[in-house]
């Protein structure tokens, strides 16, 4: 410690670690304590009153699955039929931007994001207003005879994915576009140069290459919905409940912490699983290369 | 329970605010009162005027009653409440009652909108309770349910010196004395009540309601609307079933939780709503709906006049929101001074007129209907009920344990959620 230089040397092999330690220590405080303390209070027995104690309760694991296995189910239905469709609508959209969007890109993606500066809870609501049986839309359509009186779409599962779809399009578009954006056109065109029809072109080069933000929307958008519940409950009715829904009511109402964080504990290991499979069909060198 | 009666909501979807902002400039209390008691012609009966009803102060145990005498008056008061649930001058800056509170004793009030719904509200400060520090109220506002009840049986809430409180003895509605949640008002005397029934729109159902039985009637499927909240929904179950809420037994839960999920089976319930029931209802979704009272009277007031509120004939329910002093208040003489206040007929007419559910304060209907000059509110059925209508509201029941509240919940919650 005496030598100066040693110390020096020292001090040169710490300074990543040094560097990161605000890191470690925002992921230590805002991940892990959480993380832990949600998986030991999935463990606990006791109840509100006495209050909990950690105890290698497994039960709850077998009682969530068992109660809740219809809403794990369509939550995850629920989030990849939403994400599914979101991606069918966006990325023609992203396309066109990225492609043909020329000096005003800036302003088409402004407009798609203008919305989003609206609270998510006020949109939400607005589909309410727009959706009412005799709202904007189903009272055009019943004035017009083209719908009978007592069509409804509000309380349906419809309704729902339509909600999470609407409130995912810029959470898509953006990652999407930026893609596509840095799809090489000296590429593309290359393709052309070797009589690729349009559609080849688009197939065999531009979607492959773009499959990173394909990847990254699908992040994004897949593990929001499928925790989603603010879609539920508003535009939902009965047999629309999604687990985001139950796990609030485990924890608000029926004050039943260790079940609720057994179901969160669930919910997180599905969704790694559906994010590992993903990856493993689709090829992990594209999540690498987005990060990259 | 009741979480949602007042406009709140878990995700601040109703706020009323917003509500006003999207459909109308505000219109003052009166005029919807007004409005409110054009649907409530029908309703009109006979009233009773009811005064003393022979309760005397409960004496404090030993502890307590050297505890009290301990305190030192102060000159301050922090009361925390529901939004929407105290007098309000026009440009929305002054709170009369409070003003004149402060006038006659010199306690200046910090009056805080903080209660959302009492779930959120009982996890936000069980916590800091339980670890014995203040939550830095000096009075709260929470219903009869169970977060209640487990405030209570934590011990978390002072025991009220009640001799301190004579104008409650002197002027409550029997209906507020000793209530089953909190026998001999203990530790909470009532803000507010309010009743549960059901709304709906003649238009679209195209007859009077006048029974559960309209809630079972095919001709409104997919278009009735029923509570998510469970004690209310549940209690609904029951009334039904022909069983009272405030005395059933687990085996009648599950009676009343088969009636539910007949209902529901068979395709007639649209949603379990919270509070975006009175939403759905003025956008013509639902046509009837399980309904609190006092939503009727602002949707009236907001241009929604068909719109009717009934007791079933097989019954409604009635919901207390109690205030409470909880322990680490460091103001208590103050909120006791204030719990004797808000019991005179000038205080609890002058909110009255304002809030419009249920007053506890029978004398204020005078009050009202002399000197503010308000026969809209003074007379409604809704704001001061006749022998008649509190004989057809129940008590909600009282959770035992928190067992008992875990096989309530787990007996319902599958029709909510399923």
């Amino acid at each position: 410690m005496s030598d100066p230089v040693s110390v020096r040397r020292l001090g040169r092999g710490a300074a990543p670690y040094l560097l990161s330690l605000p890191s470690w220590a925002y992921l230590a405080a805002f991940f892990i304590i959480p993380l832990v303390s949600m998986l030991s209070m999935s463990l606990a027995k006791g109840n509100p009153l006495v209050g909990y104690a950690f105890a290698w309760n497994f039960a709850e694991f077998g009682k969530a699955v068992t109660q809740y296995n219809t809403q794990l189910i369509r939550s995850f239905w629920y989030g990849a039929l939403s994400t599914f469709i979101t991606l069918v609508i966006t990325y023609p959209v992203a396309y066109w931007i990225a492609f043909y969007g020329g000096k005003h890109k800036g302003t088409f993606l402004f407009l798609i994001l203008l919305p989003f500066f609206v609270s998510f809870v006020i949109r939400t609501l607005a589909w309410q207003f727009i959706l009412s049986d005799q709202g904007l839309l189903l009272g055009t359509l019943k004035a017009l005879h083209l719908l009978p009186k007592t069509t409804y779409v509000l309380s349906t599962p419809a309704a729902v994915v339509g909600g999470l779809v609407y409130n995912s399009v810029a959470y898509y578009i953006l990652p999407l576009y930026v893609a596509l954006e840095k799809v090489d056109r000296r590429v593309v065109r290359a393709a052309g140069d070797l009589y690729a029809s349009p559609s080849a072109t688009f197939w065999k080069v531009i979607l492959p290459l773009s499959a990173p933000g394909i990847f990254a929307g699908f992040l994004l958008v897949f593990v929001t919905n499928v925790g989603d519940f603010v879609n539920a409950a508003v535009l939902g009715g009965p047999g629309t409940r999604m687990i985001g829904n139950i796990i609030q009511y485990n924890f608000f109402d029926a004050q039943n912490y260790p079940m609720a964080a057994a179901l969160s504990s669930i919910l997180m290991f599905l969704l790694i699983l559906a994010i590992y499979l993903y990856a493993r069909v689709f090829g992990a060198e594209q999540i690498q290369e987005y990060a990259a | 329970m009741t979480d949602e009666k007042t406009p709140k909501n878990r995700y601040r979807l109703d706020d009323p605010a917003l509500i006003r902002g999207l459909t109308q400039p505000r219109i003052s209390r009166r005029g919807m009162l007004a409005a409110g008691a054009m649907g409530m012609a029908a309703m009109a009966m006979p009233r009773f005027a009811r005064a003393d009803s022979g309760a005397k102060p409960t004496p404090l145990d030993a502890k307590w009653e050297k505890w009290w005498k301990e305190q030192k008056p102060t000159k301050e008061l922090v009361f925390a409440n529901w939004p929407y649930y105290m007098d309000v001058t026009d440009d929305g800056k002054d709170h009369p009652s409070l003003d004149e509170f402060t006038k006659q004793s010199g306690i200046d009030v910090k009056y805080l909108e903080v209660i959302q719904d009492n779930a959120s509200f009982y996890a936000k400060i069980a916590p800091v309770l339980k670890s014995g520090q203040p939550i830095g109220n000096d009075l709260i506002v929470m219903t009869n349910g169970w977060q209640l009840t487990e405030l209570l049986m934590q011990d978390f809430m002072i025991p009220l010196w009640q001799e301190k409180i004579p104008n409650f003895f002197k002027n409550a509605s029997p209906s507020v004395i000793s209530p089953s949640y909190d026998k001999d008002n203990k530790h909470s005397i009532v803000w507010q009540s309010g009743m549960t029934g059901i709304a709906y729109n003649p238009k679209l159902t195209g007859r009077e309601i006048t029974s559960f039985e309209d809630l079972f009637d095919p001709k409104f499927a997919g278009h009735i609307g029923m509570f998510t909240d469970l004690s209310e929904l549940g209690s609904a179950g029951l009334l039904m079933a022909g069983i009272d809420p405030t005395t059933s037994t687990p085996d009648d839960w599950k009676k009343a939780a088969a009636k539910l999920e007949e209902q529901k089976k068979k395709g007639l319930v649209r949603q379990y709503y919270d509070q975006s029931y009175i939403t759905a209802l003025e956008n013509g979704d639902i046509w009837l709906t399980q309904a609190w009272s006092g939503d009727v009277f602002q949707a009236n007031a907001k241009g929604f006049k068909d719109l009717k509120f009934i007791i079933p004939k097989e019954g409604g329910m009635i919901w207390h929101d109690n205030m409470m002093i909880p322990k680490g208040a460091k103001n208590p003489l103050s909120a006791l001074e204030y719990m004797n206040y808000y019991y005179t007929p000038e205080a609890a007419g002058t909110i009255e007129d304002y809030i419009n559910y249920i007053c506890p304060v029978p004398a204020a209907q005078a009050f009202i209907k002399d000197q503010l000059k308000d026969p809209d509110v003074a007379d409604s059925e809704l704001v001061f009920p006749s022998d008649e209508m509190y004989a057809k509201v129940h008590e909600f029941y009282a959770y035992k344990s928190y067992d008992d509240y875990q096989l309530w919940q787990s007996t319902f919650s599958p029709i909510v959620q399923g």
